[in-house]
């Protein structure tokens, strides 16, 4: 047992797992309501994915006071330094067993990629969402201002665009959850907070 | 015939006891009323001794379309009104008067000679009866005062009605006493309407939640409401949006009183924290009807989609007239009209309709080469007046005048040398019938297919009953065709979806396959 640390609060790992459940959730009751299958009932889905939404959106609520209380808003902040060397690393040390070239600490928790990566569902597709979203939820009230520039085809488009986005980023995410020493490390820091230290 | 047989009976089944109850709603005893002692010799002296007491009643008749069957559209200067309008069914009334004028509210109108003024000529009983009265098809609008066969040669026959009998008993409208007219429009029950049919008379619950006899046992003037003989509701003329709420009593109000929401407001759901505000949404799209009324002809009386008339005339091997009939024993091919289609329990079509109408006139030029709209329902899609309104898309095949390219109404019902019922001779029929509307007529003839548009309004289901999103909101959508609208679960951009779950896909099989490499890796490494 090497050094450990304490990456992740409880608010945050709660947020990080409610958060997770809840966008799968959407893009499940979603695709249902968009007609890409039909596990639910129309009717169904509409029901699970307007309340999904309002609970997500709550917790956006608490999440965005928790990361401008706390500063961990920026953890986020985008650079562009060593990007190469974490590119190199996943086309090619990650085979050949090379250590993993960011080293965490609990001010700089996440590497440049995931920086990068988080940022973009933050400020684009997360908003982007539900922009759309809520749109689309109080379209009747708001047709009569908006529809001289804008239809709820666009709104719905724009809406589905966004879903495919998140679908994308969930397959890396769930994916690079698995790029540690073992392919639960970093799952379990995710569930306890507390990261092994190398 | 045969549906006017049917009428016959039920009219004399239908119970004199409906008349105590409806006497109780009343203040007056009208059994106990000199006026109606009786004996009266006829309709008209039945009608004079309802205007000695009802002295405006006959006024206030006549400058409705019940009695003038004449009427300008004020949207588009068009004349309509039965007298003269054409339709893919019966066609039209001109040279038919004594036969179909068994529907009008007066007595005596065979010909263009009626007096309109003649206040006598009212016929009070046909809707103010409550059974025991009918109005015999042939006899211009007067019940049959001998016993009388009900059609030439059908060897039916039918007692004469007791006028006294009847204005002892007379009462307020009933679903039976409109019905008596309107569920049989076209010729028979059901015929032509597809949402009116005799079924309506006791309907169940699951058939019509406002009319239901065991539950609010609304008559059609609880919404169809009457002020001075002038009745609420009109399908040439529709309310086909009302965005505004529920009329109080009291309220003075212009407003047609026999749209959903004239009772109901524009924002009737409620309850459901999550449907109900997107329900109420939806009214600003759709008439009530389209979600509330699932199918028509929902009562067991089947509805005509489709009459062929270019069929009529074929004859047995006895050279004589004859009937198809399916299993069920309904009328498939008459000699004397050609073939039908029926359709019971039918999903209505879906347009875009703002309340305006237009119709093929008598001097209307058409375009044989396609179906010919007999009416067209107008409706900008998504404009603030038009809604999504549930029809009927009746399809029929009628003659038509080569040269002139109009429409043609054919003499078929009154017993004669000319009329296609008795002699199946078409060319004999268009001339009579051109010659009683005055239309010109050049002799030569053919038949045209067209189609009708009737909205469908009554029939109104249980709220339990009213149609799931999924209906609409599927790839397979009632809505389908409708223009201008953007169906979730409906529409959606194939090149969308397929970027989408196309670079979805390579994702998962990018990690898939950076997936195995680690594993791959792996156990290379550690060999």
């Amino acid at each position: 047992m090497g050094e450990r640390l304490y990456l992740f609060t409880r608010f945050e790992r709660f947020w990080h797992w409610s958060q997770a459940t809840l966008i799968i959730t959407l893009l499940f009751s979603g695709f249902a309501v968009h007609g890409s299958h039909a596990l639910l009932e129309f009717r169904t889905a509409v029901e699970i994915h307007e309340v999904s939404a309002w609970l997500l959106m709550l917790l956006w609520v608490f999440g965005i006071f928790w990361h401008f209380t706390t500063g961990q808003w920026r953890q986020y902040t985008p650079t562009l330094n060593n990007i190469d060397r974490m590119l190199r690393y996943y086309v090619h040390g990650i085979f050949m067993g090379a250590p993993h070239p960011y080293k965490i600490t609990v001010e700089r928790k996440h590497n440049p990629l995931q920086r990068l990566s988080y940022l973009f569902v933050k400020v684009m597709i997360g908003p982007l969402l539900w922009l759309t979203g809520l749109l689309y939820l109080f379209w009747g009230q708001m047709q009569e201002q908006l529809s001289p520039w804008l239809g709820l085809q666009q709104v719905a488009l724009l809406h589905t665009a966004g879903a495919f986005m998140m679908l994308i980023f969930l397959i890396a995410h769930v994916y690079l959850a698995t790029t540690g020493r073992t392919p639960l490390e970093h799952i379990r820091a995710m569930v306890s907070g507390w990261e092994e230290k190398h | 015939m045969r549906a006017f047989r049917q009428r016959t009976i039920a009219l004399l089944l239908a119970p004199l006891l409906l008349a105590g109850g409806l006497a109780q709603a009343s203040t007056a005893n009208h059994a106990r009323f000199d006026a109606l002692l009786g004996p009266f010799a006829s309709g008209e002296e039945v009608t004079r001794a309802c205007l000695s007491c009802h002295g405006k009643a006959a006024k206030q008749i006549m400058a409705t379309r019940h009695w003038t069957w004449d009427y300008i559209n004020p949207d588009t200067g068009q004349r309509l009104g039965k007298k003269t309008m054409l339709n893919g069914f019966c066609i039209g009334d001109r040279s038919n008067e004594a036969f179909c004028q068994s529907c009008h509210i007066g007595y005596g109108w065979k010909d263009a000679s009626f007096d309109f003024t003649d206040e006598t000529k009212v016929d009070c009983l046909s809707c103010h009866n409550t059974g025991n009265y009918l109005k015999l098809a042939g006899l211009a609008g007067h019940p049959p005062l001998v016993r009388s066969e009900t059609a030439p040669g059908s060897g039916k026959f039918i007692e004469p009605v007791d006028l006294a009998a009847v204005a002892r008993h007379v009462g307020a409208t009933t679903r039976r006493t409109c019905g008596t007219c309107h569920y049989y429009g076209g010729g028979g029950d059901g015929v032509k309407h597809g949402d009116l049919d005799s079924s309506l008379n006791a309907p169940s619950r699951e058939l019509d939640v406002h009319m239901a006899a065991e539950g609010l046992d609304f008559t059609c003037s609880t919404c169809h409401v009457a002020e001075e003989h002038r009745i609420a509701g009109s399908r040439i003329n529709v309310t086909a949006s009302d965005p505004h709420g529920a009329v109080t009593r009291g309220e003075r109000s212009e407003r047609n009183r026999s749209t959903c929401q004239s009772c109901h407001g524009d924002k009737p759901h409620q309850g459901n924290l999550l449907h109900a505000g997107r329900l109420n949404d939806h009214t600003s799209v759709l008439a009530c009807q389209s979600c509330h009324i699932p199918a028509f002809a929902r009562g067991g009386v089947p509805t005509k989609m489709a009459w062929d008339w270019s069929s009529a005339g074929r004859m047995d091997a006895n050279g004589k007239p004859f009937q198809t009939r399916n299993e069920r024993g309904q009328v498939l091919y008459d000699s004397r009209k050609g073939s039908f289609v029926l359709g019971e329990d039918v999903v209505p079509d879906y347009v875009w309709f703002d309340g305006r109408v237009s119709y093929v006139q008598p001097d209307t030029v058409i375009d044989p080469s396609t179906r010919v709209p007999i009416n067209s329902f107008h409706g900008t899609p998504g404009a603030a007046d038009a809604r999504i309104w549930p029809v009927k898309t009746f399809h029929g095949r009628q003659p038509f005048d080569t040269e002139h390219l109009t429409l043609l109404v054919p003499h078929t019902a009154i017993p004669n040398d000319t009329a296609f019922w008795y002699n199946f001779d078409w060319a004999k029929a268009l001339q009579a019938g051109a010659d009683a509307s005055g239309a010109p007529y050049s002799g030569k003839f053919d038949f045209v297919d067209t189609s009708m548009l009737w909205p469908i309004t009554h029939m109104v289901a249980p709220k339990e009953q009213a149609l799931d999103c999924a209906q609409c909101h599927a790839r397979q959508s009632r809505l389908g065709a409708v223009p201008g609208i953007w169906l979730t679960g409906k529409h959606h951009s194939p090149l969308l979806d397929r970027i989408g779950f196309g670079l979805a896909g390579l994702a998962l099989l990018g990690v898939l396959i950076h997936g195995a490499l680690r594993v791959l890796s792996r156990r290379r490494r550690s060999h």
